[in-house]
């Protein structure tokens, strides 16, 4: 245990400059982009005067130059304060609090969905390797692959929603139902459903190959072929000897993926009007909101972190002879 | 009720069928208490406040919650809401107004003058968009007493000037709330408290937002409404989709796509029109930098306009969406509308023959000269018609360039940088010429004031007829001035006014008593019902 603790304390070590750096040159990267949060303000209420234009530039702090809105920005953060937001009007941390379970959500459940999916049908097409099912399942696999999730999601809508009327068209529950407890989770799991498989599908197909690949790896190796002559079945082989050895790539790229499955969700969130991070960040650049972008890479890079941390120990807890 | 003539001749179909249909007809006319309306929001304002953000996107909600002095009836005509009297002096100089007696806030606090004379001078004349050019003579708004309030300017001000652009940015805050706080961070700006026949209830970042029945209405016996909600949907086809599912009732202002409004056209369920949003007319522009040699030739800019087949570009990229534009006040503006043509129709050859005269033959390899052209994204169609006017330009042999950029990045480029050549985009008209239109045209705005003249253009006269119009009493005189005024920056454009469009919505035939004013998405719907299903 407190191995752990110490190793999750030098992994903060050595990350935090790496997101100062990080945080820094993005503050500096905007800053090349033409235009600041009220032009983008101007733009939306369609239009304003000159004096209203310098009062807000005064308001927002943008009458400073870019050295000094640096320091203010450091200084700040320093202090754990990641500044207020332009489009919202409350502190940045307030605007991500409320937007991160919907995204954590929407990653987790896709995340598990395209995992657990992808291991079953890795497994099949291993252990059916070159006859019709492994040959189905990676077609399969390539069409969600190359398949653009946007056009997954709304064609998930036109059908399930427009056409049957099975599944709700977007949004994350009842609006002004007032669901509580389980009604309330299950009324999230049903507007859920669509945005999972839509964003889950994608990943699939990477799962899928790179299971089906490492299987048929481990399948060859000496200590499967021990096993099977130990008189072992087939399935205690595969679920016992194969599977876990197998996990290993599996889990190396959910650590990967996370930081992606975070960008990934842009499209998804718009798409079915869900109110997660992605779409935050999306509008956060089109309205120049800084302090909302600068505290949501913030956010992510911390939740990479986390999840790359998570995904070590699980690695020692799947294979021993890892030790960090 | 008021009658409007839509409602009487509605209701007198509605008789004639009534023996046929006995059970229709009590469902379409009897007016229903109750019911959820859910409504389209667009994009998510950073404040809730109409007497500080002048934008359809805030008035469609805060309309319901807060209240103007006056708003435009049936017929296109000043109305009144919390002013129920209004008077000028002879000289133009001073507007009384008087005030709607027993009208509470939501809070229970009673609305007075010194809410009129607060919003004036802190909120339109300081802090609101168009406000504060439109208030710039505003000297003081006194209170002789608690009902009365008059507005002092240091020149005069036409009454219907006034009037008119009083239904946009008239609405009255509460002054108990944020006299003696920082205006632009008080919390009533994103829980707003106002006087209207809604209250605000929830506001759900990135979801939605609820308001519900005021029980204290001063309309006695509205709204008919139990809550209006407004749902947040960023993807425009997921709106569509929101639609047919029955999630949302109403998108309005073109929350649509061009395509999705033409496909719900058909639609039995659906009402697509641009009915009960005429207020809010806007045209597709194309701005001329005329500090760029060749396009500072009248000629030359003449020539361009000719070389662009508007008709062809609204038929098949605008589903037909609009019509060519006669110049920059557009023909739903019943009071200033002085007729005409498009001053340039589509031909050729006659472009061929201006640049020919103004001294820039084709090249060698066909092309006259290059110009860079940045389209300001207001709307889907924009970046259309940039492609439109690349191709129809290189067939009268001048290259173009088109620079993408996100809209911020446009509006700095062009209104502040002033880094283009031509530049596209939307002119919206705001029921008079001098509220949000003559900035285009008028020289001596400071640099970086988007959608005002930053084209290196200037004309002693036309700056002549603006001021004259902005300030004469007389409205017949005023729209002779217009008219005058739109001819001669046809003759220049400096700035062409290439299509005239109206916003379209989309309305279930659920919603009943919709679209029944010219502005009536930025209304305040106290007379809006809903069938049971």
């Amino acid at each position: 245990m407190m191995r752990v603790l110490l190793l999750a304390l030098r992994r903060l070590a050595t990350s935090l400059p790496t997101l100062l750096v990080l945080l820094v040159g993005l503050f500096l990267l905007l800053q090349l982009a033409p235009g600041d949060t009220v032009d983008a303000l101007v733009a939306q209420i369609g239009g304003g005067d000159p004096t209203m234009i310098d009062e807000l530039r005064r308001y927002y702090g943008l009458d400073a130059s870019v050295a000094v809105q640096l320091g203010r920005y450091v200084w700040r953060l320093l202090q754990l304060d990641l500044g207020y937001s332009a489009i919202y009007g409350k502190p940045v941390s307030d605007v991500i609090l409320e937007r991160l379970p919907a995204t954590l959500l929407l990653m987790g459940s896709a995340l598990s969905f395209a995992f657990a999916a992808g291991m079953a049908l890795g497994v099949l097409s291993a252990r059916r390797v070159n006859k019709w099912p492994d040959t189905l399942i990676s077609t399969l696999g390539l069409i969600f692959y190359a398949t653009p999730s946007f056009w997954f999601g709304l064609m998930g809508i036109v059908i399930f929603a427009v056409k049957l009327g099975w599944l709700p068209a977007g949004g994350i529950e009842e609006i002004g139902a007032g669901y509580t407890g389980l009604r309330r989770i299950l009324d999230i799991a049903w507007h859920l459903l669509l945005p999972t498989v839509t964003l889950g599908l994608i990943f699939l197909a990477t799962y899928l190959r790179i299971m089906r690949a490492s299987m048929l790896e481990v399948m060859n190796l000496d200590f499967v072929r021990t096993a099977r002559a130990k008189g072992l079945s087939p399935r205690q082989v595969i679920t016992a000897h194969v599977l876990r050895n197998a996990l290993l790539p599996m889990i190396t790229l959910v650590g990967l993926q996370a930081g992606t499955m975070l960008g990934g969700s842009v499209v998804v969130e718009s798409v079915f009007a869900l109110p997660g991070l992605g779409r935050l960040a999306y509008e956060s650049v089109v309205q120049r909101d800084l302090n909302t972008l600068l505290g949501i890479v913030f956010v992510s890079a911390l939740l990479v972190i986390v999840i790359n941390f998570l995904v070590d120990l699980v690695y020692a807890h799947l294979d021993p002879r890892i030790v960090t | 009720m008021r009658l409007t003539r839509r409602a009487t001749l509605l209701t007198a179909s509605a008789t004639l069928l009534s023996p046929l249909f006995p059970r229709l007809t009590y469902a379409q006319d009897v007016p229903r208490r109750g019911g959820v309306l859910t409504a389209h929001l667009g994009s998510e304002q950073r404040i809730l406040n109409p007497a500080l953000r002048a934008s359809t996107g805030v008035y469609l909600m805060t309309s319901k919650i807060m209240e103007a002095l006056v708003d435009l009836d049936a017929n296109g005509n000043p109305a009144p809401v919390l002013a129920t009297e209004w008077e000028a002096t002879p000289d133009g100089k001073a507007v009384t107004f008087k005030l709607r007696q027993g009208v509470t806030w939501h809070d229970g606090k009673p609305f007075t003058a010194a809410d009129v004379q607060y919003t004036a001078m802190e909120m339109w004349k300081k802090h609101l968009n168009y406000g504060t050019q439109l208030q710039r003579y505003l000297e003081s708004v006194d209170t002789p007493d608690p009902h009365t309030a008059v507005f002092r300017y240091s020149r005069p001000m036409p009454l219907n000037l006034l009037l008119r652009a009083l239904c946009d940015l008239g609405y009255i805050a509460p002054r108990h709330v944020f006299e003696g706080t920082n205006i632009l961070e008080n919390p009533a700006n994103t829980a707003p408290i106002g006087t209207g026949p809604f209250k605000f209830v929830q506001y759900e970042r990135g979801q939605f937002i609820i308001a519900e029945r005021n029980q204290n209405y001063w309309r006695k016996d509205f709204p008919y409404l139990d809550r209006i909600v407004w749902r947040v949907i960023t993807d425009k086809s997921a709106v569509a989709a929101a639609l047919e599912t029955g999630q949302i009732q109403l998108s309005s202002y073109n929350g649509l796509s061009l395509s999705d409004l033409d496909r719900l056209k058909e639609d039995e369920r659906f009402e697509v029109s641009t009915r009960g949003i005429e207020a809010n007319a806007f045209n597709n522009t194309l701005e001329f930098n005329t500090r760029r040699k060749e396009l500072s030739d009248v000629r030359v800019r003449r020539a361009i306009a000719h070389a662009i087949d508007v008709e062809f570009f609204i038929e098949n990229f605008l589903y037909g969406q609009g019509k060519p534009a006669t110049g920059p006040i557009p023909s739903s503006s019943s009071a200033f509308y002085p007729g005409g043509e498009p001053p340039y129709p589509f031909d050729t050859k006659k472009a061929a023959a201006l640049l020919d005269e103004a001294g820039y033959k084709p090249g060698a390899d066909g092309t006259r000269f290059s110009l860079k052209l940045v389209p300001i994204l207001n709307g889907e169609d924009v970046p259309l018609l940039a492609t439109f006017i690349q191709q129809s330009l290189a067939e009268v042999g001048i290259k173009v360039e088109v620079v993408q950029l996100d809209v911020a990045g446009a509006l700095t480029t062009v209104y502040r940088d002033w880094n283009f050549d031509i530049a596209t985009g939307w002119h919206q008209y705001r029921g008079d010429p001098a509220v949000s239109t003559t900035v285009w045209y008028r020289s001596g705005s400071p640099k970086g004031a988007p959608w005002t003249n930053q084209w290196g253009w200037q004309s002693d006269r036309i700056d002549q007829l603006i001021d004259q119009a902005a300030t004469e009493i007389d409205p017949a005189k005023r729209k002779a001035l217009y008219a005058e005024w739109v001819t001669a920056v046809n003759e220049e454009i400096p700035v062409w006014m290439i299509t005239e469009r109206q916003f379209f919505a989309a309305t279930s035939k659920q919603v009943r008593n919709h679209h029944n004013t010219p502005r009536w998405d930025s209304s305040d719907w106290h007379d809006t019902w809903i069938t049971s299903s």
